[in-house]
């Protein structure tokens, strides 16, 4: 039954995945990027990690998702985005993630993961607490950082999508 | 229980960062070449939240909890700078986009 779930979730992600790359209008890609995401939090969810796959689906599908699409409704690129692929930079592009593909896998596949069974070792990643626990006392100054990169941020979004008056500009 | 083994995680994992990266070459508009590039972000948190579960602790989760984050701020400050971009060239296709192209 797990391993139907893994093999389900693990299909699905992939082929969403795909259908976000090739996909030439900019709205349905998002919108199987969207199902990637569920995807991934279902196999988040089989990790143990039910924080982390809420958090993926409230941040991911929910805001930045939602985000993608304001932006290219707002832009409406639709009718440019249908420019044809050229086929020097498909190839390349086709040999270079194959590359990668078969490099990461044959390392994977070669390399020493057998891990412990991970049905003795305690899925510490269910449970709320530690988290809290660790965010607060080892990770502390990381949070703190976190918290102003996020004010940064805003401020520099604030920035960049202001209108600049030219004669404002000159002051 | 756990029937999947950690390395079809990491094979998973590795596969969707190929797909990604594969959408970021070949892709020419580009909003959908950010929305691939999250795609390989996520592949990374997928690998990580797998070896934290395997090893039995929490850091793996930890630092998937930071990425969630910078994640945000990221697609909020590149969709900004997209707009921007647009406003000035009024196109978002990359080949287009060739001001520094001697």
């Amino acid at each position: 039954m797990g391993s139907f779930l893994f093999d389900f979730f693990a299909i699905f992600t992939v082929i969403c995945a795909v259908g976000t790359v090739v996909n030439k209008n900019a709205v349905n890609a998002a919108m199987c990027f969207l199902l990637c995401l569920v995807g991934v939090a279902g196999l988040f969810v089989q990790l143990d990690a039910y924080l982390l796959a809420f958090l993926l689906l409230l941040v991911y599908a929910g805001a930045v998702v939602a985000l993608f699409l304001f932006i290219i409704m707002l832009l409406d690129v639709q009718g440019k985005s249908a420019v044809s692929f050229r086929r020097l930079s498909t190839a390349a592009a086709v040999i270079a993630a194959g590359l990668l593909a078969v490099g990461l896998c044959s390392f994977a596949i070669h390399g020493h993961l057998d891990a412990p069974n991970p049905n003795y070792a305690s899925g510490v990643g269910a449970a709320l607490k530690p988290y809290a626990y660790q965010l607060f006392t080892l990770y502390l100054l990381p949070v703190q950082i976190m918290g102003f990169l996020l004010l940064i941020a805003m401020l520099g979004v604030i920035v960049l999508s202001k209108k600049i008056d030219p004669a404002e500009g000159a002051k | 229980m756990i029937h999947a083994g950690l390395n079809a995680y990491v094979l998973l994992s590795a596969l969707l960062f190929a797909i990604g990266f594969f959408g970021v070459l070949l892709r020419k508009n580009t909003l959908v070449i950010f929305m691939c590039l999250e795609l390989m972000l996520v592949a990374s948190t997928l690998a990580l939240v797998a070896f934290s579960r395997f090893n039995g602790t929490l850091d793996g989760n930890v630092f998937v909890f930071f990425i969630l984050t910078i994640a945000a701020a990221e697609v909020a400050v590149g969709l900004a700078i997209i707009v921007a971009l647009f406003r000035s060239r009024r196109t978002v296709q990359v080949d287009e986009l060739n001001a520094l192209k001697h």
